[in-house]
């Protein structure tokens, strides 16, 4: 199949790879440039889990061609922060045992990151619908609600 | 040890792998590569019930960029018959399965074939040039329809009757002549998947001396042996190695990938990978058995249980798998927490060309308490009770002895969980809107922790210290999600007196790690936590002694505590001091204990009477739900979960376990549903497979209780399971309270309210 050469920038890196046309941005992050924080677990779009920002916006990787990606930012959760320099939202998935098996978790705070810079002071109901596309089936959702609240901007004042 | 003395136990620390979930830094089974892989694909079934005539792939073989097309002929032991229990051969518990489909196909998706090839797409492609001469036969999908003598056989038997039990207590005729009032059912509920959101995963490879290694998502590396078995070769020649698994359930305890890998890493020598897709895993692999229950209990008209009647029966689907010891725990449970002077239980598990059922959180328990749980209500509305008094009248306390004969020694608090969820609940919402009415309910359960005592259930910890004060735990435990590890780091860094941070964990190793079992049963907390504590207990002696030499005072006086050993004069010694003077000595650093789970005779299948459980957790979940009475729409408006946890490890964790199994429940309640129609599934993806998400549940109050009476490691009771079991029943119950009306079928679906309201 026919490879079209696309430059994406990963977690602010800059990475030039070939792709054919029908590869999905999930499957080029994991098998060609092992970013393995993104998740595999449904590849139709239903459990959130390859969630990445692109340019900012939320996606399902799983949903999304590559070539889409050519020439963009996308973010995953390592992205998002790290062990150095957590990010608030990170900080507060550990205090509150947000993080169960911790296969939804990376997918899930990058949904809340999407949602919180959209909206820095969300109410629980627009928590619940920021992170309505992203399953979790260990916390039952309540320590991943108490997370997020928790480091809204009203809750941080 | 009482619990203002605790250090570290009963504190909520964010668990110490919790860091690297969040920042993406845990490798999951998926997430392991290894050079030059092959890429697998299974073939699968596209009929439930067929007769295999022929395969042929020579076509798929000839495909560029494959390597290898297996089938039943190439397996070395394609039948087996799995044994349960660790040491102990249980006679009439086995499993019959085959690797790769060979005569007769049982199921859909029933695997026939594998592909290796050098990627996925490939393989892909090879599947379709597999040639399958298949004859479909009619097979058999109702298991009530599966029992009749002239029904089709799924399998090579002359029956579909798998195995029955039976409960006797008392005289059932007699018990309803004192009836003064009688309910009788039937309740159906449906089959319904674990729905992880990690898929069945693993990689596996030949690796040094001929040792066939497997690293994948299971929640029991002790498979090694059975995957041995069927490839042939010495159990010291498979090893299985868990990395943190995203989330098991039940699902990750019969095999799933690991004897495909195994087979093309034999046959080829060369390293070889395979995920499960979503369609794969909601087709292919185990569900929580579908049950028909019939019960019919009684009551005198003070509201005290006098007789029950119950029937249930198990659809096992295609094969057996651990469909016996289900339905062994449904049997027992089957009367609930309840006295009852009169009983009668008996239990089926049948075969049917549906797909196969297995372990499903609760492992038997969520079914009959559905059932009866629905009961209690509906004669608590005959005898106008409210449904909390009459299981007043009727809860078992710590002292009495279920219908099976067993007296239950340990806590039983049942009423104090109900107690309290149902002041937690408060009164009733009000409407505003005379379409939505709101309902409230609960359920109470029973379910075990542990596996069954006749299987002589064991466990094994390694505990030692470093040379710097630091502390290692080895003990083969999978962690699937709920803390397993960091329970185990815990209990040492208070046994030894260190933070939690000094202690690494490594876990889930069949040839590195002592064995612990499997993480099934809500076992690891009460078996490897008890053998962790045990070893812990032998490096803290051995220290102590050293140390009360050196500080004049008998070891027993001393307090391991902020990493320093110190006398009740105020003198202290550094952990790491007296750990460099035992060595210096030669004295034992570490300790590897095993834990037993009291061993007893096996029940009298006959009537049920014996012990069957080392002990039982019990909980109450109430609801509030709204339902708009046009739509048949649910608002979940409240949900509490109490329960007697014995004594909270890690309240962070117990409480994420409360939450979680909550929803987990609340969706068999009200969404979830593997639709089958002649055995082909309906519901093939998480957008038909419904699953409760964020939006359709409120924040989840847990209230525990810690009575400091179960047998794991402090008083500790399990509590992953048992937190799901009554959230169904709750969520059912509350709905009949909102409509005035009851529906007798899992999912209680907005279809089958407005069914029931509108009588169509």
């Amino acid at each position: 199949m026919k490879q079209y050469p696309i430059k994406i920038i990963v977690n602010g890196k800059s990475r030039e790879i070939s792709v054919t046309a029908d590869e999905t941005l999930l499957d080029t992050l994991r098998s060609k440039l092992d970013v393995f924080e993104v998740k595999n677990g449904c590849e139709q779009g239903d459990c959130g889990a390859c969630t990445v920002l692109i340019e900012g916006i939320a996606v399902n990787s799983c949903l999304t061609l590559a070539i889409q990606a050519d020439g963009k930012e996308v973010t995953t959760v390592k992205g998002i922060g790290t062990d150095e320099n957590p990010h608030p939202l990170q900080e507060s998935f550990h205090k509150y045992g947000a993080s169960q098996c911790g296969f939804c978790t990376p997918g899930m705070i990058t949904s809340a990151k999407a949602l919180l810079d959209e909206n820095p002071n969300p109410s629980l109901n627009e928590i619940k619908n920021g992170i309505s596309g992203n399953f979790c089936r260990c916390t039952g959702y309540t320590k991943i609600f108490d997370a997020i609240e928790s480091v809204t901007n009203e809750n941080q004042s | 040890m009482s619990k203002k003395n605790f250090n570290i136990i009963g504190n909520p620390f964010p668990r110490h792998d919790a860091w690297d979930k969040i920042l993406g830094e845990t490798l999951y089974a998926e997430d392991f590569t290894l050079s030059n892989m092959l890429h697998l694909k299974i073939l699968r079934s596209a009929h439930p019930a067929a007769k295999l005539l022929s395969i042929d792939t020579s076509h798929a073989e000839q495909l560029p960029g494959v390597e290898v097309v297996l089938t039943a002929k190439d397996v070395p032991n394609n039948e087996t018959v799995t044994k349960f229990g660790q040491t102990h051969d249980v006679g009439g518990f086995a499993g019959f399965s085959r690797a790769l489909a060979d005569k007769k196909i049982r199921f859909i998706g029933e695997a026939v074939a594998i592909v290796a090839a050098i990627d996925v797409k490939t393989a892909t492609k090879a599947l379709k040039l597999i040639k399958v001469e298949y004859e479909p036969l009619e097979g058999v999908f109702d298991p009530e329809e599966a029992l009749k003598d002239d029904a089709y056989k799924v399998g090579e038997e002359d029956t579909n009757l798998i195995c029955n039990y039976k409960v006797r207590k008392g005289d059932i005729e007699k018990g309803f002549k004192q009836a003064d009032v009688i309910v009788e059912n039937t309740y159906r509920v449906p089959m319904v998947d674990h729905a992880y959101i990690e898929p069945e995963s693993g990689v596996a490879w030949m690796a040094e001396d001929k040792v066939i290694t497997i690293r994948s998502a299971t929640q029991v590396i002790e498979h090694f042996r059975g995957i041995a078995e069927i490839l042939g070769v010495p159990h010291n020649r498979v090893r299985v190695i868990a990395p943190m698994v995203g989330g098991g359930f039940g699902g990750k305890e019969d095999i799933t990938v690991e004897t495909f890998l195994a087979l093309v890493v034999l046959k080829t020598g060369k390293p070889a990978t395979l995920t499960y897709t979503r369609e794969e895993s909601l087709i292919a692999h185990s569900k929580r058995h579908a049950y028909v229950m019939k019960y019919k209990t009684g009551a005198t008209k003070d509201g005290k249980l006098v007789a029950m009647e119950a029937e249930l029966i198990q659809d096992a689907g295609g094969y057996i798998y651990l469909s016996p010891w289900v339905l062994l725990y449904s049997t027992v449970k089957a009367t609930g927490p309840y006295d009852i002077t009169h009983v009668k239980v008996d239990t089926c598990s049948v075969l049917t060309n549906n797909t196969f059922g297995s372990a499903n959180r609760g492992f038997g328990g969520p079914q009959p308490c559905f059932a009866y749980e629905s009961q209690l209500n509906e004669l608590a509305k005959l005898l106008n009770m409210t449904p909390l008094d009459i299981r007043k009248k009727n809860f078992l306390h710590s002292g009495d002895a279920l219908a099976t004969g067993r007296v239950l020694e340990h806590a039983v608090e049942t009423e104090a969980t109900a107690e309290k969820a149902l002041v937690a609940l408060g009164k009733p919402t009000k409407s505003k809107e005379s379409h939505i009415k709101i309902g409230q309910g609960f359920a109470a359960s029973m379910m075990s922790y542990g596996r069954n005592n006749f299987i002589h259930d064991t466990s094994r910890s390694y505990v030692g210290v470093e040379l710097d004060g630091t502390v290692v735990v080895r003990c083969g435990v999978q962690d699937i999600g709920c803390g397993q590890c960091s329970s185990l780091a815990q209990i040492a860094a208070e046994v030894l007196g260190v933070a939690l941070s000094d202690v690494s964990v490594y876990y889930g190793d069949s040839a590195l790690t002592p064995l612990a079992g499997t993480t099934t049963a809500t076992r690891q907390l009460y078996m490897s936590g008890n053998a962790t504590w045990k070893a812990a207990k032998v490096v803290r002696n051995n220290l102590a002694r050293i140390a009360g030499e050196q500080l004049k005072t008998k070891p027993t006086n001393l307090v391991f505590k902020g990493n320093k050993i110190t006398a009740p004069d105020g003198n202290s010694l550094s952990l790491d001091t007296v750990i460099k003077s035992c060595a210096g000595q030669g004295i034992e650093l570490y300790a590897i204990e095993q834990f037993n789970a009291p061993a007893k005779d096996l029940i009298n299948f006959k009537t049920g009477q014996g012990q069957v459980f080392s002990d039982f957790t019990f909980g109450t979940i109430a609801m509030e739900v709204a339902v708009d009475t046009e739509t048949g729409k649910v608002d979940v408006l409240k949900i509490i979960s109490c329960f007697d946890v014995g004594q909270c490890v890690n309240p962070l964790s117990v409480e994420g376990q409360m939450e979680g199994g909550a929803i987990y429940g609340l969706g068999y309640g009200m969404c979830e549903d593997v639709i089958l129609n002649k055995g082909i599934t309906m519901t093939p993806s998480l957008g038909e497979y419904i699953l409760p998400s964020s939006m359709d549940v409120p924040k989840v109050q847990t209230i525990t209780i810690e009575s400091g009476g179960g047998v794991g490691p402090f008083g500790a009771k399990g509590i992953g399971e048992p937190s799901c079991v009554p959230a169904a029943a709750a969520f059912s119950n509350a709905v009949a309270d909102a409509i005035g009306q009851r529906i007798f079928d899992l999912p209680v679906t907005p279809e089958r309210i407005v069914r029931a309201l509108h009588k169509i």
